[in-house]
């Protein structure tokens, strides 16, 4: 820690101003550690020049194929001592839940073997140790293995995975999203360690549809959890809302924002009765009546009305498949593909991870090399998909049917004999089911 | 004798019970509402009648272990010693006694951590490695959100949006930064300078024709050596050759522009989700605060914050008010580069007479 620190006139602007400045952070390092005053005058090199300056290359870890980030710098002339920053990815606990002791030892490891500096967390959500020079990568990484973590996926590989809040500390939660997590994604362990797979795939889990972790945007398999029975009222929770809200509230920002018109405000003395009517009095003569037969579980009265509304009890996830960002052919929404699969039991979860082994051994068959998931179903078409997995179509996965006559159809008859030898064995439903 | 080298242990997800605060640990799945009692503070009540406190407070992601340990001090101080990180970055830390809230939120913002993030406001911004550690990067994350969050610092220790506002940032048009209300993306406008001397040896070239989303690549000898040419009048910038070719460079110092993009919502909440769309591009890449790039972004965002009713997102105010509209609010030219001619770009036109005049 001899050498002196280069001048840093671009970096040193961002010391300024009321946000934490990760600036400041690197200065701090860079007082013991010569590896950080060479990684800050790269990085002000590229300030200045606008340009980035590192490389891959091949670092990992003994018995794993992937999870190490190999940074080489192409500058490593003008600062040597950086010339390697790789950087461990590391899966997070469900939830991203620590307490300071374990936040504490995995920071102590990073300090003797690494940098220093530390992304919590990374846009996949791993903690990112970043900047260890090749020699340090395996001690780092048995530190940090033995404190009881594990790296991330990297390259073609099930990819480190995210889940919510969740059951530990929000109401709107509909399954346990830290148990769904850890059993599919401790499944895949060798599937994230030894890269095989025509591309990344990921999984990621939120509890309701407000879809905190981004799922149905980014994820081949997003677990995002739903109810089938009728939204729950609290009608002291009702009561103290309106009081506090009052009737334009509950009217622009509750019944009018339900996207299918689900919600009506009623005299108290008309409101319906029936198996899928909730009704909750918000004053003494007024009450909010729920057709939860329409109701597309939006979440959007339920966050407005928090407790007072609340999801009902027969809960799980809708399952979507094949979301992405842009390259290669655009971006892809998940689309539905199990419209909605119990989450409660032992059994339950294990079809959950049933699922992901077959969707991933479908894609790791069928895919081409480099294609994302989505951008697979998008080229074989979604029922090829289904059939490949093993499950029937339902009108709930569609937007609309199609539009164009485009499609061979002399197998129909047999596709609807099925369907009504299928609904003949089915239990009869009554009225209001 | 050579020394053992360690196998390791394929744990895998590490179990969040070992860190969960015991009073989320009893109440696990049996929680009944929350409300916020200030900016910054969530208030959780269980079934149980068991209450926990959460104070969310901004990071700047890239952490020194001097800062984690800050953080680690005073969650051992003033609170219960158990914290998570959100999707953005934040860091929250859980205390079960409300008396405990106040000095929290005075030991944070004493030491530089604001306290806020919650509810309708602008909460930290998603954003990836940029020039710090990437290999791909066209531009910084961590100095653009660090210059940007400083300008909207009062946005995210109030609650005064109409509805939360997600940002990201990423550093190429991969956008690892993810989806976003408002999001701040390079954008290329010139071809890669292909340096034929190294293509051969470092790149799969069957690899890199295949990636280009126009077919624009193809092989080509190039002073005898094999190499790649480029059908400069198909390629649009995109950058998807430069990552598994680095000779394809693509990041230029004065061409690799930065667009900003709005309306992208994750959450199913009243609309379906959506993708945001691309509303400006050409703004220079300027370090080390990027002025252009946050003028663009307080000016959509301050006119969404003076327009929008309340509970909209900025997904839900476009949608009520048009894109005509939007444009015209926010003094942002509408260019022809603005209309999609990407495949499925007919479900992106105006198939109907619903006009505003």
């Amino acid at each position: 820690m001899a050498k002196k620190p280069f001048d840093t006139p671009m970096l040193d602007q961002l010391e300024s101003g009321p946000w934490p400045s990760f600036v400041t952070g690197l200065k701090r390092l860079a007082k013991d550690k010569d590896y950080m005053v060479d990684l800050m005058g790269q990085l002000e090199h590229s300030y200045k020049t606008r340009k980035g300056y590192w490389k891959g290359g091949t670092v990992g870890v003994f018995g794993y194929g992937g999870g190490v980030i190999p940074r080489f710098s192409e500058v490593a002339a003008m600062f040597p001592e950086s010339s390697e920053f790789h950087t461990l990815r590391v899966q997070p606990p469900a939830g991203m839940h620590y307490n300071t002791d374990i936040l504490r030892k995995l920071t102590d490891a990073w300090e003797k073997h690494g940098s220093g500096l530390i992304a919590f967390h990374g846009q996949s959500g791993d903690i990112m140790f970043q900047g260890a020079s090749t020699a340090k990568v395996q001690d780092a990484f048995d530190a940090i293995n033995e404190l009881g973590f594990d790296l991330g996926g990297a390259g073609p590989a099930v990819r480190t995975s995210m889940s919510c809040v969740g059951a530990a500390r929000c109401e709107q939660s509909c399954y346990d999203e830290s148990r769904a997590h850890r059993q599919v994604l401790n499944t895949f362990l060798d599937d994230i360690h030894r890269p095989a797979l025509p591309y990344k795939f990921k999984f990621k889990f939120s509890g309701c549809p407000n879809d905190c972790m981004n799922s149905i945007q980014r994820a081949d398999m997003a677990v995002i959890g739903t109810w089938r029975d009728n939204i729950r009222t609290d009608e002291p929770l009702a009561r103290k809302w309106f009081a506090r809200h009052g009737l334009n509230e509950l009217v622009n920002d509750v019944v009018a924002r339900c996207p299918t018109k689900a919600i009506m405000l009623k005299e108290t003395k008309d409101v319906a009765r029936g198996p899928k009517v909730s009704s909750v009095a918000i004053n003494d003569t007024q009450s909010l009546e729920i057709d939860n037969g329409n109701c597309v579980r939006c979440m959007h009265c339920i966050n407005v009305m928090t407790g007072a509304l609340a999801h009902g009890k027969d809960t799980g996830a809708s399952i979507l498949i094949g979301g992405k960002r842009t390259l290669k052919i655009g971006d892809l929404m998940g689309t539905v593909v199990v419209p909605f699969m119990e989450l409660k039991t032992d059994e339950d979860y294990a079809k959950l991870v049933e699922l992901g082994q077959k969707v991933i051994d479908f894609f790791a068959e069928n895919a081409l090399e480099h294609e994302r998931t989505g951008e697979m179903i998008e080229r074989i078409g979604l029922v090829n998909f289904l059939e490949g997995i093993g499950i029937e179509v339902d009108a709930n996965m569609v937007s609309t049917p199609r539009t164009n006559p485009y499609v061979r159809t002399d197998g129909w008859d047999d596709e609807v004999a099925k369907i009504n030898a299928k609904k003949a064995q089915a239990p009869t439903l009554q009225p209001g089911d | 004798m050579a020394q053992q080298i360690r196998k390791p242990i394929e744990s895998g997800v590490p179990d969040n019970k070992q860190y969960l605060h015991p009073v989320m640990l009893k109440n696990y799945g049996n929680w009944k509402y929350h409300d916020r009692p200030r900016p910054g503070v969530l208030h959780h009540v269980s079934h149980s009648g068991d209450e926990i406190w959460t104070v969310r407070a901004g990071t700047q992601r890239q952490m020194d272990v001097y800062t984690i340990r800050k953080l680690c001090d005073i969650a051992d101080t003033y609170a219960d010693g158990h914290v998570r990180f959100t999707i953005r970055s934040n860091i929250e830390f859980m205390v079960a006694d409300e008396k405990k809230v106040a000095p929290l939120i005075t030991a944070l913002t004493g030491s530089g951590f604001p306290v806020g993030g919650t509810g309708n406001s602008v909460s930290a911004i998603a954003h990836t490695q940029g020039w710090l550690h990437c290999d791909i990067p066209g531009t910084d994350a961590s100095g653009a959100v660090k210059a940007l969050m400083d300008d909207l610092y009062e946005e995210f220790i109030k609650e005064e949006m109409p509805n939360r506002v997600h940002l990201s940032t990423s550093c190429c048009e991969i956008n690892c930064g993810g989806q976003a209300d408002i999001a701040i993306i390079v954008q290329h406008t010139k071809p890669p300078k292909i340096n034929h001397d190294l293509v051969a040896n470092v790149c799969e070239r069957p690899a890199v024709v295949a990636r280009c989303p126009v077919a624009a690549i193809r092989p080509a000898m190039v002073n005898g050596k094999p190499s790649l040419e480029i059908d400069e009048k198909k390629c649009m910038c995109c950058g998807a050759c430069y990552p598994p070719c680095p000779p394809m460079q693509i990041n230029d110092p004065e061409f690799s522009k930065l667009a900003i993009w709005v309306g992208g919502k994750n959450s199913n909440a009243r609309g379906k989700p959506t993708f945001m769309k691309m509303v400006a591009s050409g703004l220079p890449n300027n370090p080390p605060r990027w002025p252009e790039v946050s003028e663009v972004v307080k000016r959509i965002l301050y006119v969404y914050k003076a327009d929008a009713r309340s509970w909209e997102r900025i997904a839900d105010w476009v949608e009520r008010i048009g894109w005509p509209a939007f444009f015209e609010k926010t003094d942002l030219p509408f260019t022809k580069y603005l209309i999609d001619d990407w495949r499925g770009s007919r479900a992106s036109l105006n198939a109907s007479t619903h006009i505003r005049f």
